[in-house]
């Protein structure tokens, strides 16, 4: 055990400088190390007599997961102690937790579902490290002063490729009453859905400022949530949109295959709410009465077995692809070649949502006309022609959507799409090389030079 | 720094050069072999030479079953590896199996043992199967990290302060952080004759600072292993086992 923690105090080159009000389950200090300028934080476990040993195990969760995350998203992992000295240092994030804007709750729906944004992207990332957090809330989501997420506290999380030391010492059901999910109820740890549920509760706290199965503190309690459907968010804040209703409800779907498979494609719905499909569930305003929950249980009853075992498929079975559609006379072959790529690929993936972007190019000097010479809006007519184009592509698990950018810079205008909305793949068409063309670059080479993903470019056969 | 840990050779050279070849190039400066160098592969002077030549260079090495029962005629095998036993004594020089003769049960150094088969009387060569011998093991040293060969399937067990035990089959590529809290007693597969279904060369590496184990798998020419043992007389369920990895 630590000998005496006090400011003042060197444990192993860190001086503790300030204890921080934090948490029941470990001490949190401010600590400098000599050479460094970094602000750290040293957390060290309450492993006294009496201390709740899942915490004690949580302790070593993180301790074991934390060094294996890097990344924006995640606090930067600098030291851990020994046997006789926890703990666990690392960057001290700076800014506010999530919890700090519980009294101003509930927000307006375009500001939850800007958080929603951040802290997908945060989900994501550290879903792509083989992790699922486990406990997601708003305690544990810091904000950058950058407005970028960061997930904290990995004591319940769960790495797939490391033993799950939590659930080998405690069978039951571990979680936060409030944002557990109903897999992990039944003891299943491995379905990184489970954090999309929980963000779902989230998204469900901020929107309506209630927490949609309240908080209940026993395993029992919170079966609950497996048979009973939560009032909608539109029955308690009637000025809460359809579209954002939509996304939180499908995130609390009981099963977790009816959830967004992806946080990257629920950050999608959240950054296009225009794009967001309606269905019933979005209008809804009422809880499903006695007889249809009871009829739910029914649906739900049978499959609880597999919910226990699910797991999610694979990041790269939902990817987000991205279709790079050219629209100019004169190219209709290649865009014929682009759809047979781009159709190839949802064949294989059928998990997939699909973008399908075109660019209207601006000029540099002029003053662009918004319509055309028989006075119709050209950002209309692209949109229309790029739906004509994806006519016969089979329709992706996940949806096709359409956008029209606007742009000086088409390819830095597409890569800067892609990165905001987490593409996974790009599918362009490269038209036939020219003099011309290799002199001044193209728009496909450009992008795959700069791409943050896998970029798959088409050309036409030679004739 | 980074140490491979080598066990279970079993006189297949393609595989142990294979090992050798890719732990050069993940940067290992050290090497710790944990026994069995011969049995069962057909090139058992080729590999108790490389062996010593390691050792003379300043890497550990420790004894293994069968490389006890070169000069143990009374070791308890059973028939496949008496018989390869047999066939490799006449293939052994003396300088060879005076090496042999000379390893030690146990090697350690800090807070980690290193034995063939189980801390647990190292010279009864107990399997680790299950919890239950893997807690023998533990009762039987003080160190916190074991790690040890004998079994040919890969399999970590660890023992938190509750002493409850768990196990669990590395995935390959990961470095499993050995964390304080813990003990762990890692069995790394094995080079020369893995039987987890994958015929590749198992083995493993460890950071010292950061206390990570990485477990690793090197592709080798399982072909002409096995093609060697069958020209070398040797029984035909030993070439099927390498092609097979089981």
């Amino acid at each position: 055990m630590l000998a005496r923690l006090q400011q003042g105090a060197v444990i192993d080159g860190f001086r503790l400088e300030q204890e921080l009000p934090l948490a029941a389950t470990a001490a949190f200090w401010r600590v400098s190390q000599e050479g460094s300028d970094t602000p750290l934080v040293m957390k060290i476990p309450r492993l006294e007599a009496g201390a709740n040993p899942i915490n004690i195990v949580g302790f070593e969760v993180e301790q074991m997961i934390l060094p294996k995350l890097s990344g924006p998203h995640v606090p930067r992992f600098v030291a851990s102690g020994s046997l006789e000295n926890p703990y666990i240092v690392m960057e001290l994030i700076a800014g506010q937790s999530l919890k700090a804007r519980l009294p101003e709750l509930p927000l307006p729906a375009d500001e939850v579902a800007a958080i929603g944004v951040k802290l997908a992207w945060g989900l994501h990332d550290i879903h792509g490290q083989d992790v699922n957090h486990l406990d997601v809330k708003p305690s544990n989501v810091m904000l950058r002063p950058n407005g970028e997420a960061v997930l904290i506290d990995f004591g319940f999380s769960r790495h797939l490729r490391l033993p799950d030391i939590l659930a080998e010492e405690f069978p039951g059901p571990i979680g936060t009453g409030a944002y557990v999910a109903p897999e992990q109820v039944l003891g299943n740890r491995t379905d990184r859905r489970s954090d999309i549920f929980a963000m779902g509760v989230l998204l469900y706290f901020f929107a309506t400022g209630e927490r949609p199965f309240g908080d209940p503190q026993t395993a029992r309690a919170w079966r609950r949530r497996l048979y009973r459907d939560p009032l909608p968010p539109r029955a308690r804040r009637p000025d809460c949109p359809p579209w954002l209703q939509e996304i939180i409800l499908r995130c609390l779907e009981v099963d977790p295959a009816g959830r967004y498979p992806t946080a990257a494609q629920l950050a999608f719905d959240l950054r296009h709410p225009d794009q967001v499909a309606i269905t019933a569930r979005g209008e809804r305003i009422r809880r499903s009465s006695a007889l249809g929950a009871a009829a739910r249980w029914m649906r739900v009853k049978p499959r609880l077995p597999a919910f226990a075992q699910s797991g999610a498929r694979g990041l790269h079975e939902s990817p987000i692809v991205m279709a790079a559609v050219d629209l100019v006379p004169g190219q209709e072959i290649l865009a014929e070649e682009l759809r047979l790529a781009v159709r190839r690929i949802l064949q294989t993936q059928p998990e997939a949502r699909l973008i399908c972007v075109n660019v209207l190019k601006l000029s540099r000097l002029a003053l662009d006309p918004t319509e055309d010479e028989h006075g119709r809006n050209l950002h209309l007519r692209r949109l229309a022609e790029l739906q004509y184009w994806a006519r016969s592509l089979p329709m992706p698990g996940h949806g096709i959507t359409y956008h029209v950018l606007e742009a000086v810079d088409p390819a830095a205008a597409l890569l800067d799409y892609a990165r905001h909305n987490q593409v996974d793949h790009i599918v362009i068409g490269a038209r036939a090389s020219s003099a011309l063309r290799r002199h001044l670059g193209s728009v496909s080479a450009q992008v795959v030079a700069e791409a943050p993903c896998t970029v798959t470019v088409v050309r036409t056969p030679r004739p | 720094m980074l140490t491979a840990l080598l066990a279970d050779i079993h006189a297949n050279r393609e595989a142990l050069a294979a090992c050798l070849a890719d732990a050069q190039a993940r940067g290992v400066a050290r090497h710790v072999f944990l026994g069995d160098y011969v049995g069962y592969g057909a090139e058992p002077g080729w590999v108790v030479d490389t062996v010593m030549a390691h050792v003379a260079a300043g890497a550990t090495a420790i004894l293994g079953n069968h490389d006890a029962a070169v000069f143990d005629r009374a070791a308890d095998l059973n028939d496949t590896a008496r018989i390869t036993l047999d066939w490799t004594r006449d293939r052994l020089g003396a300088g060879q199996e005076n090496f042999l003769r000379g390893l030690p049960l146990t090697a350690e150094a800090g807070d980690r043992l290193f034995v063939h088969a189980s801390a647990w009387e190292p010279a009864r060569w107990d399997y680790v199967t299950g919890p239950a011998a893997a807690l023998r093991s533990f009762e039987a040293t003080q160190h916190q990290k074991t790690f040890c060969g004998h079994l040919h399937v890969p399999e970590v067990y660890h023992l938190g302060r509750t002493a409850k035990i768990a196990s669990f089959i590395p995935a390959y590529g990961t470095g499993i952080p050995l964390i304080p809290q813990r003990r762990w007693l890692a069995v790394v597969g094995s080079v020369g004759q893995p039987r987890d279904g994958v015929p590749a060369a198992s083995y493993a590496v460890l950071d010292e600072e950061r206390a990570m184990l990485t477990y690793v798998r090197a592709p080798y020419d399982v072909e002409s292993a096995a093609a060697k043992v069958r020209a070398a007389g040797l029984p035909e369920v030993l070439a099927l086992r390498l092609l097979q990895g089981r």
